[in-house]
């Protein structure tokens, strides 16, 4: 018979009392990133010395667009997953710990509010 | 119970790397670097968006040799912590877990990103040369 009550049965939680919603974004963002670093290794070597016009031109395109922002924003949420992770194993004070984790999720979400921002910019200037 | 009778975790400084171990570490290292390099593209995404001088300087920025270092680098972490990734989605599935399979798979995974590495430099130059 199990020790665990009906209620903490139906959540599924665990001791850890998140569950597997971590994991689970982990592996679905890698997925999906994916095809996205590969096509995004590809463009860069065919732009490699491209003028400033060539990749406005370039993002100009609603998909080129589209795939940049989903890059950018898949990257971010990635990364600052895995950051947290070796964040928590690493850093042992609670207090220096939340306050690097709030930092390091700050500055993902600046940082992925900037890149989708800029290809905006580029999409919308032309 | 006594504490010096319990079994304890492996030491870093005593405990002989393997193979398993130390692409295991490489994968975190790598993920580490490539979040700051993710800098690197919203600084050119952002140069871009600000106009052709701001854009012109970022290309000699990060075309200058120091800058071609560190773009070197980042391709071998991507392309390490990509192969990787699927190495991991794989053991995910439940595929790979015998100690023989993780030993070829993780060769496999450093011999592919030295390739994949060096092939899409020499492809970036090449079409480089074409301009």
């Amino acid at each position: 018979m199990s020790m665990r009550s009906a209620l903490g049965r139906v959540r599924g939680l665990g001791s850890a009392k998140s569950g597997t919603g971590h994991w689970w974004s982990q592996r679905l963002s890698a997925i999906a990133l994916v095809p996205l670093t590969l096509w995004f290794i590809g463009s860069v070597v065919v732009l490699a010395g491209a003028s400033h016009a060539e990749i406005a031109a370039w993002i100009s395109s609603p998909f080129v667009a589209s795939l940049l922002l989903l890059l950018v924003a898949t990257t971010f949420y990635h990364s600052y997953l895995g950051l947290q992770v070796v964040i928590e194993d690493y850093v042992h004070g609670e207090a220096i710990k939340v306050a690097t984790l709030i930092v390091v999720q700050g500055a993902s979400i600046f940082l992925a509010l900037a890149g989708m921002v800029s290809v905006l910019m580029l999409l919308f200037g032309n | 119970m006594r504490g010096h009778e319990r079994p304890l975790s492996p030491h870093l400084q005593i405990y002989r790397p393997q193979i398993t171990s130390v692409l295991s570490i490489l994968h975190r290292l790598t993920g580490v670097a490539l979040a700051f390099g993710a800098l690197v593209l919203v600084y050119w995404l952002a140069a871009a968006a600000s106009g052709p001088a701001a854009f012109e300087s970022a290309q000699w920025l990060i075309g200058s040799f120091i800058g071609r270092l560190f773009l070197f680098g980042w391709t071998f972490a991507l392309f390490y912590h990509f192969c990787n990734g699927i190495r991991h989605l794989a053991w995910d599935a439940g595929w790979g877990f015998e100690l023989e399979q993780a030993r070829r798979t993780g060769l496999l995974v450093v011999a592919a990103s030295a390739v994949l590495t060096l092939a899409v430099w020499i492809a970036g130059y090449w079409a480089m040369g074409g301009r």
